[in-house]
């Protein structure tokens, strides 16, 4: 039975994943109008995009900001944006963006290649204090940037007012994905300039909505770009975020018809109230997202050093219970990647939960009295109690874990330490997808790079062959050879799994709820890469 | 009375002082790296070096304080790791609303408390009495996000008489301020109940009484003003009081005050914000037992400064 529904599940969400491109003649019988409310619990931090980096304020900055590149609305397939069109060289390390032109700022001014340039270089400038500068390592120059030791980029070049050149050390299939992430939005230097730090509190760009009235800790008003480039959007005159409303109370505005969505999602204490009520039914949308939870193995530290002791920690662990303890609000989990990531491998079925295989195992690890050994967690609710299932799942089989439950940091910086969290399970910190790419994957958490002190791999898994697959994975920036790159990561993947460096345990889902006057596909409301919701596309019912 | 105020002006300094100090130490020893909070977990570790360097934090501990209070002085508390914002900026923005919060839980701590003890205090040792005084040992002993989330659900969401939380009107003020002011008036009514009874029990009242007034103007001409003396006196130091509800009363309501900045502050550790909500909590209390020390001779001359 639950089998069945975890497969009912996944089919859904591949079946959103399909059918959830919007078409634009639908798109377009669509009148523009009418305005939503909607719900945070937190004050928005920022909607500079060079800085903003947290879930509330991802999607805002979405609507504020163009990139060269975007997502169709409410699934991860890349299309173009400000850029018209775009080559790529042979190498695949020139690539070349012509822009739209007659693109408007919400100053007024047209937006050219001088802007592009100027917000690759502020992005990547030590001094902008940007979390995502990484993501702009492949773009030759950067090292010198990153150092201060120059100013600008120089492998980007402005070909001429609506060309920009983009040249790479090396290359980067994931680079047109590098160019949709927020923190490539093109902002123009002189409002940049003018607010200075402030730039956050006064974003300008050239995005669906612009930046109408933002009152601190209570409201923000975006109001509809007039001479948005793209007809049609955004579908919305008006949207206001309320700040400072706890998930509960705004879920009870909601069902009284005072806000739309609640920005935070369903709040757990209410879930299955919720979602059992038929009158709600309709409103509530789950989709899939880029997330995976799992459970290091410290491979440097015995006795997870031997491959069979890792395997038995994966047969051990009973994930269907795990999902029960969140109210079901995730699917099991068997490899590293989430199954809406290109490159999942869908006839994969993992190791099954089999506690006796797995004393078989450990015996044939010379360990049939099982051990002692450690789990790190971050200590907010649910992580604690999810450990406890997983902790006691391992002493069936022997393996007595003790409970670190730490704050956030003090996890994460103990599993940058090659010697000192033998176990560590991630919810909470680790690890959704910064976009839709298998290499986003790998890299931070699963490769060499990513285990060194103060990294993210904590299972300090370094294998060197799989890394040069990834490497030349990632070289094959041909659109037509895509296929071929996936069927590497696919590989890759599976080839970590037969190392068993970690104990993958589920994907989450989100749900949230919208109010009965707002239309739109419900994949925009769980949008896998606009989270938590693709503002631009949701229409007004009252309007229409 | 000139030096008396001096005095009290150097110690309260001494005393931000102090807190401010106890409070730098205490969030310097938390182990949270506000470099790496920042550059989040995709930056490089060449970034986070960056950050630190930027923001000082690769100073010995003396010297951080040092920058801190050197920009204390001019009035800037600094900006926010995680909302990039002039912390001052925050906090003003914030202080109307909690202001009026705080006026808000005053009248209904009065009204309620005073009431209640006037009630309690004319039908001495009667079921009333008793009632009141049970009802006030609840409020004065009940958790406020209990009381706060009560309110919500009664009033507000069962029957739909108030708003579920925000700001804006007045009928969004209703249930906050009752929460916020209830352990005050669960206090006052005690108060106001013992010293009316001591009162009433006074010469003066009977010469009233005999003179021929009513006893309602007895009980309002002159028992009253006298009984409640105690009570203004207090109402200063109900600012500490608050200080510590707004926090909880804030959160449960959405109310935009700065106890839900601190709130917020606290669970995503932004340093700043913390260090600034705190230091403007201190100034406040430390200035509410000020004027209430000032303000008590004026209300009752016995009492002299020195």
């Amino acid at each position: 039975m639950k089998k069945a529904f975890l497969a009912g599940a996944a089919a859904l969400l591949t079946a959103t994943a399909l059918t959830s491109v919007v078409t634009p003649a639908l798109a377009d019988d669509i009148k523009q109008g009418g305005s939503m409310i909607v719900t945070y619990k937190d004050d928005v931090s920022t909607l500079d995009p060079a800085i903003g980096y947290d879930w509330q304020n991802w999607s805002m900055i979405k609507s504020l900001f163009d990139g060269l590149m975007d997502y169709e609305p409410g699934t991860t397939n890349l299309m173009k944006d400000l850029a018209e069109d775009y080559t790529i060289s042979d190498d695949g390390t020139v690539f070349t963006f012509k822009l739209r032109e007659g693109v408007k700022f919400h100053n007024g001014r047209e937006m050219t290649a001088e802007d592009v340039k100027y917000s690759l270089d502020r992005v990547t400038n030590p001094k902008t204090q940007s979390p995502g500068a990484g993501f702009f390592g492949s773009i030759k120059g950067f090292d010198e940037v990153a150092a201060g030791e120059a100013e600008g980029l120089s492998g980007v070049t402005v070909v001429d007012p609506y060309t920009v050149k983009i040249e790479l050390s090396r290359p980067d299939a994931t680079f047109l994905h590098v160019m949709a992430i927020n923190f490539s939005s093109i902002v123009p230097k002189e409002t940049v300039e003018e607010f200075g730090a402030d730039f956050g509190k006064h974003p300008v760009g050239t995005g669906a909505f612009s930046l109408e009235d933002w009152t601190l800790g209570q409201h923000l008003i975006f109001k509809r770009n007039e001479d948005y480039w793209r007809a049609g959007v955004p579908k919305l005159d008006q949207i206001t975020f309320e700040v400072g409303q706890e998930p509960i109370v705004a879920l009870l505005r909601l069902q009284r018809g005072e806000a739309d969505i609640p920005g935070d999602g369903i709040p757990p204490a209410k879930f299955l109230e919720v979602t059992q009520d038929d009158q709600y039914k309709d409103l509530i949308i789950e989709g899939g997202q880029l997330h995976t939870g799992y459970v290091t193995m410290n491979v440097k530290m015995p006795p997870f050093d031997k491959v069979e002791v890792r395997k038995a920690v994966n047969m051990a662990i009973n994930k269907d219970r795990i999902i029960r303890i969140i109210n079901g609000r995730a699917v099991a989990a068997n490899q590293p990647l989430p199954p809406s990531m290109p490159g999942y491998d869908n006839n994969y079925e993992g190791y099954p939960f089999d506690p006796e295989a797995a004393k078989a195992l450990l015996a044939e690890a010379g360990l049939p009295d099982g051990f002692e050994t450690e789990i790190y967690v971050y200590n907010t609710d649910p992580n604690p109690r999810i450990t406890q299932a997983i902790q006691a799942d391992l002493a069936a089989i022997g393996i007595k874990a003790e409970i670190k439950a730490l704050a956030q940091a003090n996890v994460i910086a103990a599993g940058g330490e090659p010697d000192q969290a033998p176990m560590i399970w991630s919810g909470g910190m680790a690890w959704i997808a910064d976009f839709p790419d298998p290499s986003n994957f790998y890299g931070p958490i699963l490769g060499c790079s990513g285990a060194v002190k103060g990294g993210w791999n904590w299972s300090w898994y370094c294998n060197e062959e799989l890394d040069a697959m990834a490497t030349e994975a990632d070289s094959i920036t041909d659109p037509a050879k895509k296929a071929e790159r996936e069927e590497m990561w696919r590989k890759i993947f599976i080839s970590v799994m037969d190392d068993a460096a970690w104990a993958p345990v589920f994907h989450e889902q989100r749900y949230t709820m919208r109010s009965e006057r707002l239309g739109g596909p419900d994949a925009i409301f769980v949008d896998p890469v606009h989270i938590p919701v693709n503002y631009d596309y949701v229409w007004a019912k009252d309007v229409q | 009375m000139g030096s008396y105020i001096a005095r009290r002006i150097l110690q309260s300094l001494l005393i931000l002082l102090g807190i401010s100090f106890l409070t730098f130490v205490l969030l310097y020893l938390i182990p949270a790296d506000p470099a790496r909070q920042i550059a989040g977990r995709s930056a490089t570790v060449q970034t986070v070096e960056n950050i630190r360097e930027q923001l000082g934090l690769n100073l010995p501990f003396y010297q951080q304080y040092f920058r801190y209070l050197t920009g204390l002085v001019q009035g800037d508390l600094g900006r926010s790791y995680l909302q990039k914002t002039e912390v001052g900026e925050l906090i003003v923005s914030r202080l109307p609303a909690t202001l009026l919060l705080m006026l808000g839980a005053i009248v209904s701590e009065l009204i309620i408390g005073l009431s209640m003890g006037l009630l309690a205090a004319l039908k001495r040792n009667t079921a009333v009495d008793n009632g009141l005084m049970v009802l006030s040992f609840v409020g004065v002993s009940s958790p406020q996000f209990v009381i706060g989330i009560l309110l919500l659900y009664v009033f507000a969401v069962q029957l739909g008489w108030f708003p579920i939380g925000g700001y804006g009107t007045f009928m969004h003020m209703v249930l906050p301020s009752l929460t916020l002011g209830f352990l005050g008036a669960g206090w006052y009514s005690r108060m106001m109940r013992s010293s009316m009874i001591d009162v009433l029990r006074q010469d003066f009242i009977r010469t009233a009484r005999a003179k021929g007034l009513k006893r309602w103007q007895v009980l309002f001409g002159h028992a009253m003003p006298n009984a409640m003396l105690p009570i203004i006196a207090m109402i200063g130091i109900d600012i500490g009081l608050f200080m510590s509800g707004i926090v909880v009363v804030e959160s449960v309501f959405g109310w935009p005050g700065i106890g839900q900045l601190a709130w917020q502050a606290i669970q995503r550790v932004d340093i700043p914000i913390i260090m600034g909500v705190t230091l403007v909590s201190a100034f406040a209390i430390v200035l509410g037992n000020f004027v209430a020390d000032l303000i008590a001779p004026l209300i009752d001359p016995r009492i002299k400064l020195r």
